[in-house]
């Protein structure tokens, strides 16, 4: 029941942010803020639980669980259920929740109501997306949290935000009614196999589906979660909602958002369609590793800073996808810090740039420039940040692409290496960034105040999460160990699943 | 016929006798306010001797009316959706200053050959209750006169409806002569018997002309958009769900006793039908300045959806059409119901600009509308996600890929133009002034409140309503 509470509280906390928002924008702030807050907590009970039980007994399938009827007659219910990857990816939802409430709540002044709601809401639907455990509530929540997201964009972004918040809203139905289909087409052929309708998770892995089938129900998933990740041909609509995207926008779509089609590919992809991913591990090795390049070469050519970090995002999610692809501890691992580190750093990028954009009202880092000066605190953020996001190491990001990289080295040495080019080219986007912005000579003479105390908490919060996780990534990847061995399982990867886990403490640990 | 059989119809009786009742009180005394109190009454009543009827069937009443659960099913939603219509023309109908009374009448006599469609199994009845719906919707159409082009309108429809009857009566009479039989059970027999020759495929083609101009499908949907535009909104909401809901009920129990899956030529019709609507439908509506005239499209390209699941066929088709057709009425009803709550009885806001900034000055109507919208275009927690999640999954039990491939891809060309409305609702700028100062009528927000909730019931909870379908489409497919 907890579980439903998580989502339970952050709609009714929505609701009622709506309704007294319109009396004081304030209740509006406060509300949302203790929602997530309660949230959090817990998030946080949840993940000492589970800290403990680890340790007890060998991966149960599911740590807590709520199921209830729905649709009975469809064989729909209401289950949700969370095991490690569920977990830290909720973890990472209401941290970015928290902050993003916080980051509203000087830059929204209008409709402030109408906004939270909104925020909560789609706050509520990613958690529903992390924890669904059947898949027509799993694809329900999907497009729930696309409707306030698309009223983030269309009501409160920047200039072109119309064009943006239609470009995100049918890119992303139009993929997810792939998605509908193909998760019908395996309802139906578990269903005239066993006589059993139903939309259970647990039941539907093991539906034996003949090899052509499997590759084009596969390809439904898979087309829904590439173009939520971006990779490469499908990302066109990301530049342009993150950047129009007011800053909390930015920030859950960068960091969470994302997230829900990596979270796919690991939940569903692989484990439902082995055979077929394995078929499809070389073109996913050059959808990643084309991602990675030509992200970093595009966000290297732009100009608009939130642009820019938009395309680093499309870079760094390539890593997720030859992550996933590899098929080992290792680099399944790797991906799911990734996935964090992704979360933060992205998202304290995206922060910043929202933190300059109130100040000097321009995203243009041609007119930006010697700022360091003015504004020293800000400068060090965004230099930490930048460093994290070409991954240096200390930094939780490092982490996650050497994990990575080592992993898909095994599966093809040659396509992991054009890849790893990748890391060259985010070190040049990242620097510039840091030295356009704030290095150099001023172009403009800006009259403005460095970080207040909301921000420094704000900047303060990621710091450490990014330092401590960098440094003892062991945390999340205790955690999402069973689910990587959940996921080993399905493809049939069992044997080397030890020998490889002594390596992977060894390197973590630095033994 | 025996009292047993007159029992069963009383829903229909019921509905007959309201116009007369009103015709006699009218020549008593006018007054408006009796009458619309009269409609509800009856139609109450109605629905109580429909729900009162359910365990008497199925009867057969001599050879051309079947009361069965489907029937009664049909005439329940149909009754219901009428009700709706009353609540949101009484503002409409109060303004005019003569002969208010007499759209109930020809509401209630459109909805009365509506239900006989709906509960019949034979040629005779179809036609029968057909020409009583299309005669009532040539006055409906044409009824408020305010706007230039009512009347042109109720002409247009006057011509069209005419010679797509006389294309129905002819294909009617072709495969009479081929198979000599005219009621449903009997033409099953023989076609079992003889299969489908030159002659009577032409028949069954000559009937889907007329059957498709009702339901206005690609390529007999000309008249719609013209039609809506023109007509009143309520009227709009009353064409797009009352006079299709009776010809879609009587197809699918004809194509269904006819075993109509298990011949190519009549699927084939069907599927290009479909993708055209879908298409077309769609396509057509992206071009659209006027909500009207949208929905018009959008109402099209929904039938299209709709054929998808009945071409799917067996308990499921019927099962998720049925259940597609009850959602998609409560959501064109909301929809055209939000347009005629903010018309005034001579200037319909009919323009998306109309709409431009609702949300900033009416949150609540402009929230409703969107719920509406986003019911169309079946997007979660609306009754049109449930309906169309039925409806594809009708189609991939069946295999239609092709079908369901052109179903997704429509719906997605759908959004755009749904969004449109959608955009223009929360847009800053705002011209709504004329507007600000139109006052909502009791009748108006309840139906609207009303349907709001039916929607997002159905899109949550949607379990009772299925039960429901369910246990008709078993029974009808067991007899």
């Amino acid at each position: 029941m907890i579980l439903a509470w998580l989502i339970i509280i952050l709609m009714l906390g929505g609701i009622l942010a709506w309704i007294t928002g319109r009396i004081n924008p304030l209740f509006a702030r406060w509300i949302s803020l203790v929602s997530i807050f309660i949230d959090s907590i817990i998030v946080i009970k949840i993940w000492i639980d589970y800290k403990q039980q680890i340790n007890l007994t060998a991966s149960p399938s599911w740590f807590i669980e709520i199921n209830s009827k729905w649709v009975p007659q469809f064989g729909i219910n209401f289950h949700l259920a969370l095991d490690g990857l569920s977990l830290i990816l909720v973890a990472l939802t209401v941290f970015l929740g928290l902050l993003s409430v916080l980051i509203s709540w000087k830059e929204i002044n209008e409709r402030v109501g109408f906004f939270h709601f909104n925020l909560l809401w789609i706050l509520a639907g990613i958690i529903g997306v992390f924890t669904a455990s059947d898949l027509f509530l799993f694809y329900f929540f999907w497009e729930v949290m696309l409707i306030p997201m698309y009223f983030l964009i269309g009501i409160w972004g920047h200039e072109n935000r119309i064009y943006a918040s239609y470009k995100f809203f049918i890119f992303t139905q139009a993929s997810g009614l792939l998605m509908l289909l193909a998760i019908l087409g395996l309802y139906f052929i578990h269903g005239s196999q066993t006589g059993i309708y139903t939309f259970e998770y647990m039941q539907l892995l093991g539906t034996k589906i003949n090899p052509s089938t499997a590759f084009f129900l596969m390809l439904g998933f898979l087309i829904a979660f590439v173009v939520k990740l971006p990779a490469v041909p499908f990302h066109s609509w990301l530049p342009d909602a993150h950047t129009e995207a007011p800053t909390a926008g930015s920030v859950i779509l960068a960091g969470l958002l994302l997230k829900t089609g990596a979270y796919g590919i690991l939940r569903f992809v692989i484990p439902f369609f082995p055979d077929a991913s394995k078929d499809f591990q070389t073109v996913a090795f050059i959808l990643g590793a084309a991602g990675i390049l030509y992200g970093a070469m595009l966000a290297f050519a732009q100009t608009d800073l939130k642009r820019l970090v938009a395309y680093s995002s499309v870079s760094h999610m390539g890593f997720v996808l030859l992550g996933a692809f590899s098929f080992n501890q290792l680099s399944l691992q790797g991906t799911v810090i990734q996935l964090v580190a992704h979360g933060i750093s992205t998202g304290a990028l995206f922060i910043l740039a929202g933190m300059l954009q109130e100040r000097i009202h321009t995203r243009d880092i041609n007119v930006m420039g010697g700022l360091w000066s003015k504004v020293p605190f800000m400068g060090g953020m965004g230099l930490l940040f930048a460093l994290a996001s070409l991954g240096l190491p200390g930094l939780v990001n490092f982490i996650a692409e050497f994990l990575i990289l080592s992993g898909a080295y095994q599966a093809n040495i040659v396509l992991t290496g054009i890849a790893a080019l990748g890391l060259i080219a985010s070190t040049i986007y990242s620097l510039r960034i840091v030295q356009k912005v704030f290095y150099g000579s001023p172009v403009k003479e800006w009259p403005i105040p460095d970080l207040n105390a909301r921000e420094i908490l704000i900047m303060g919060a990621l710091t450490v999460v990014v330092v401590w996780l960098g440094l003892f990534p062991q945390h999340v990847l205790d955690i999402s160990k069973s689910s990587v061995k959940k996921i080993l399982n399905s493809i049939g990867k069992t044997e080397v699943l030890d020998n490889n886990h002594n390596k992977l403490e060894e390197i973590t640990l630095g033994k | 016929m025996s009292f047993f059989e007159i029992e069963s119809l009383r829903p229909l009786i019921i509905i007959a006798g309201i116009p007369v009742l009103i015709m006699l009180s009218i020549a008593v005394k006018r007054n408006h306010l009796f009458t619309f109190w009269l409609s509800l009454i009856g139609l109450c009543a109605a629905f109580i001797f429909i729900l009162r009827t359910v365990p008497l069937a199925p009867i057969q009443v001599k050879t051309i009316i079947i009361v069965d659960s489907f029937s009664l099913f049909y005439i329940g939603l149909l009754a219901a959706s009428v009700f709706f219509v009353f609540l949101l023309s009484f503002n409409y109908i109060n303004k005019q200053d003569h002969n208010r009374e007499e759209f109930y009448i020809l509401i209630f006599l459109a909805l009365l050959g509506s239900s006989v469609m709906a509960s019949s199994n034979h040629f005779v009845s179809l036609f029968l209750g057909l020409e009583i719906l299309s005669v009532s919707l040539y006055g409906l159409i044409s009824f408020i006169q305010v706007k230039d082009n009512s009347l042109e309108a109720g002409i247009k429809y006057l011509i069209l409806a005419s010679v797509s009857s006389a294309f129905l009566l002819f294909g009617m009479a072709l495969i009479y002569a081929v198979y000599g039989r005219m009621d449903f059970p009997g033409l099953a027999e023989a076609l079992k018997l003889n299969g489908i020759t030159p002659v009577s495929l032409a028949g069954f083609a000559l009937i889907i002309v007329g059957v498709g101009f009702k339901l206005a499908l690609v390529p007999f949907h000309m008249w719609t958009p013209d039609i809506y535009q023109a007509a009143s909104a309520p009227v709009s909401g009353f064409i797009a769900t009352v006079s299709k809901g009776g010809m879609f009920a009587v197809l699918l129990r004809f194509y269904t006793e006819l075993n109509g899956h298990q011949y190519k030529s009549l699927t084939l019709l069907f599927s290009i039908l479909a993708i055209a609507s879908m298409l077309t439908g769609n396509l057509l509506a992206l071009l659209q300045n006027n909500v009207k005239r949208i929905l018009a499209y959008s109402s099209i390209s929904h039938f299209g959806y709709i054929l998808v699941a009945f071409l799917a066929g067996g308990k499921m088709g019927i099962e998720s059409s049925t259940f597609y057709l009850a959602a998609y009425f409560v959501t064109i009803l909301g929809s055209f119901g939000i347009v005629s709550v903010l018309s005034d009885y001579d200037n319909e806001a009919e323009l998306i600009d109309n709409y431009q900034g609702l949300f900033w000055k009416r949150p609540l109507l402009s929230i409703v509308f969107t719920a509406m919208l986003f019911s169309l275009a079946g997007i979660p927690l609306t009754a049109g996600f449930i309906g169309k999640y039925y409806v594809l999954a009708a189609g991939v039990n069946s295999s239609l890929w092709l079908l369901v491939i052109v179903l997704a891809g429509a719906s997605v060309i759908g959004l755009y133009y749904y969004l449109r409305i959608v955009v223009s609702m929360f847009s800053q700028s705002s011209s709504l002034q004329n507007q600000s100062n139109l006052k909502f009528t009791l009748s108006g927000t309840a139906a609207l409140g009303l349907l709001t909730v039916l929607v997002i019931l159905f899109g949550v909870y949607p379990s009772g309503l299925i039960e429901v379908i369910q246990t008709l489409a078993k029974n009808f497919i067991s007899y």
